[in-house]
């Protein structure tokens, strides 16, 4: 027999556990799990790219989507970007709403002309006639080991293009809201995944949400310096977070996950607190997301900053087969803490 | 109509009954006639696997009249539009379409305004067979509001959406894959209808045009891809560029039919005979079929095909590539002034319409005032028309989301907002 006040804690684990109930899955998972809802939830949603439909996908995003919608909603194209990209942003134009999946972001460049020309530009130059919502996604990044023309970063090619939008996911949680985000977007969006981060681990709200695309994510408030940077260099940053906490350093973490626009309200705010910026990213040093990043945040924030902006950024050069050279090429941890060490003197 | 008839054959009565007949013939009711009228098209067709559609098409005397009076706009159009690029009215580039007529006039007769085309830049008599206004027409050329793209377009982007007018495309060879997303959309929705999806004999040797063609096949799709050869890409001429030039053929497995692009005739057929059989072989496909069906299928194409064809059309432009290109370094002018006598499309449909004694010379020629009447009044009218304003430069570039927006730099307010 149970008091009153039993009832009570009883209930209100009770109405926690329904309102905050969660479970736990892998990146791939929940971006496999936004798919599939919005799926459900619009029957204009479809998917096409190489080995999506019976294969599963090759980071397994789309795994059992064929089964259950069907051939002519998960649809394997041939092996030809340049038209099937194409397709999907024809398909777009009367409505559809088709999530094209290159398998490896690289072999998108491909169709830069269809992503450029058509996807960007058609909803302009018909006037206002025609919107565009397509998602174009797929696996960027440096991975393990996989050569050069497999690692490749196109969010620096991209961003110049009028008329797209481009978010960078990194959490499962954040991964799943994008993806659901950037479906119902009538822009056409490119969300841009990371080969490495397929397997992170997380515990999701199991209602429905959707992130909101132009939002940038606060990962860990501070005082001393922000840090903004996206994608996997984000577990870099964090890695760093420890080691410069332990040297008595409060560094403001921001995922900017918003590579176009950028977000430049949350870091506006941040700048106006810290005064001194560090982007991390895994672009290239030539015009990359942090060439611009710095840009905007020089012309609209130049006064509140303290010292210069610093940016570290991949090397320059193809990305080497060798695991030694690879490392070197993107950011490590610890350089973050140098140079963090070196803006905050 | 009978009246004429005994005007023009009998001189001793003609003095008496002419100007009766021109009294009469103000309003004839002939222009309205349905009554069938059967002709021949200029060649036969020529197929690559599959059957060729019968010589003899059905028209009447007012489809004839809709054909003469369309082709004469659009040729009224396009020089109109000469002499205002050279005027600095219209800058930039301009692909004229003057000579190809019969293609635009003889598609949009056999089709609906639920089947999608979709072409590259020479767009601008497509638009206009699809329902686009002169006034449109002028003021996206001279950059003005009343454009069809709001004068962000130009030459090169016109579109229409409610007439399923897909554009307008200034990159060789991209509309393709788009007009093949375009049939899988119709394919999707389930929608009896078909796209037609036209390049030139220069964008027949992209890759991506192969690429949509094997993508169109595998997956069944109601695309018809449909080669305006002119027989020249810019300045090469198609010899120089293909290998093999029987742009009909390169379909392999995919049937292809050549038609002769001038004549307006030839190409209604063909269209009628492509979307027939892309929508009568779709919904029978991938089904089990009976005996009965098919021996049927088997009876009625002597190659079961896919959906996917090709149509060629042998046409010829008499303007050079753009406005810049003069025409005649590559070709010789008499060459041109050759095909202009013996195929110009407009002459054969006026021939037609005389032949078959449905209007006289001076009505024809009075149509052709009309035609330059109304062509002068709305070029007049898109002179008057305004400059885009300077906010213009920043609409369209997005659409807007579900309530996630971006506000820059002093945004107030963060929303995520679930419809």
């Amino acid at each position: 027999m149970l008091t009153p006040f039993q009832y009570l804690l009883s209930g209100i684990y009770l109405t926690r556990y329904i309102l905050y109930s969660r479970h736990e899955l892998l990146l791939f998972e929940a971006l496999q799990e936004g798919l599939e809802e919005e799926m459900e939830r619009d029957i204009r949603v479809c998917v096409m790219g190489e080995d999506v439909g019976h294969y599963g996908g090759s980071y397994k995003v789309t795994k059992g989507l064929a089964k259950k919608f069907g051939d002519l909603r998960v649809l394997d194209t041939p092996i030809a970007e340049n038209s099937f990209t194409g397709m999907g942003i024809g398909a777009a134009m009367t409505g559809l709403r088709p999530v094209v999946e290159g398998m490896n972001m690289g072999f998108l460049l491909l169709a830069f002309n269809q992503i450029s020309n058509n996807c960007g530009m058609l909803h302009y130059t018909s006037g206002g006639q025609f919107t565009i919502p397509i998602v174009i996604r797929g696996p960027g990044g440096v991975g393990r080991q996989l050569g050069a023309e497999h690692s490749q970063r196109l969010e620096s090619y991209f961003q110049s293009i009028p008329g797209i939008q481009m978010v960078a996911c990194s959490t499962p949680y954040n991964a799943k809201g994008l993806m659901k985000a950037a479906i119902r977007s009538e822009n056409p969006v490119i969300l841009f995944e990371h080969v490495l981060l397929y397997n992170l681990k997380e515990r999701i709200p199991d209602e429905d949400y959707i992130c909101n695309l132009e939002e940038a994510e606060m990962v860990r408030p501070g005082e001393h310096v922000t840090i903004l940077t996206y994608s996997r260099m984000r577990y870099h940053v964090m890695q760093a977070a420890k080691t410069l906490v332990n040297k008595g350093y409060d560094p403001e973490v921001i995922d900017i996950r918003s590579l176009k626009p950028f977000d430049l309200y949350t870091i506006g705010n941040s700048v106006k607190k810290t005064h001194r910026v560090l982007i991390v990213e895994e672009c290239m040093r030539t015009g990359g997301i942090g060439a611009s990043l710095i840009a905007a945040i020089t012309e609209n924030f130049n006064d509140y900053l303290d010292a210069p902006i610093m940016c570290l950024s991949s090397q320059d050069v193809p990305t080497p087969y060798a695991g030694t050279l690879e490392e070197v090429t993107v950011v490590q941890p610890a350089q973050i803490v140098t140079a963090v060490e070196q803006l905050c003197q | 109509m009978a009246l004429s008839r005994l005007a023009s054959s009998s001189s001793r009565s003609a003095d008496l009954l002419k100007p009766l007949c021109s009294a009469i013939s103000l309003r004839r009711p002939i222009s309205t006639d349905t009554t069938p009228i059967t002709v021949e098209t200029s060649v036969p067709f020529t197929s690559h696997q599959c059957d060729t559609p019968s010589r003899s098409v059905q028209t009447n005397a007012k489809e004839l009249f809709t054909f003469f009076r369309d082709m004469a706009l659009m040729r009224r159009m396009e020089i109109a539009a000469d002499s205002l690029y050279k005027a600095k009215l219209i800058r930039g580039f301009c692909h004229l379409y003057d000579g190809q007529e019969a293609v635009a006039v003889g598609m949009e007769a056999a089709i609906t305004k639920k089947d999608c085309i979709i072409t590259a830049y020479r767009d601008h008599c497509t638009f206009v067979s699809r329902g686009g206004t002169l006034l449109e027409v002028f003021a996206e050329l001279m950059g003005r509001q009343a454009g069809c793209s709001r004068g962000k377009g130009g030459s090169m982007h016109f579109y229409k959406k409610d007439s399923n007018f897909y554009g307008g495309h200034g990159i060789v060879g991209a509309q393709v894959p788009l007009g093949c997303g375009l049939a899988f959309a119709q394919k999707y929705s389930k929608d009896e209808a078909v796209t037609f999806a036209l390049y030139g004999d220069g964008a027949a040797n992209q890759g991506q045009l192969f690429e949509a063609l094997n993508i169109s096949a595998l997956w069944d799709l109601p695309a018809i891809l449909v080669c305006e050869n002119n027989h020249y890409g810019m300045g090469t001429a198609e010899w120089r560029a293909a290998k093999s030039p029987a742009y009909y053929k390169r379909g392999d497995y995919a049937p292809g039919l050549k038609v002769d692009g001038m004549d307006a005739f030839a190409v209604k057929q063909a269209c009628t005979f492509a979307k027939e059989h892309a929508l009568k072989n779709g919904p029978i496909r991938g089904k089990s079929l009976s005996l009965v069906e098919a021996i049927k299928l088997t009876s009625s194409c002597s190659v079961c095909c896919a959906y996917m064809q090709i149509l060629e059309m042998d046409t010829y432009r008499y303007h050079g590539h753009s406005m810049s290109d003069p025409g005649s370094t590559y070709r010789t002018r008499d060459e041109i002034t050759g095909v202009r006598q013996e195929r110009d499309p407009v002459e054969r449909i006026r021939k037609l319409i005389l032949s078959h004694d449905l209007a006289t010379e001076k009505e024809l020629k009075d149509i052709e005032k009309e035609i330059r009447k109304e062509v002068d009044d709305a070029i007049a009218q898109a002179k008057e028309n305004p400059l885009p304003e300077s906010s213009e430069l920043f609409t369209n570039v997005y659409a807007k989301g579900l309530g996630v927006e971006s506000f820059g730099a002093d945004r107030k307010e963060v929303r995520a907002i679930l419809p």
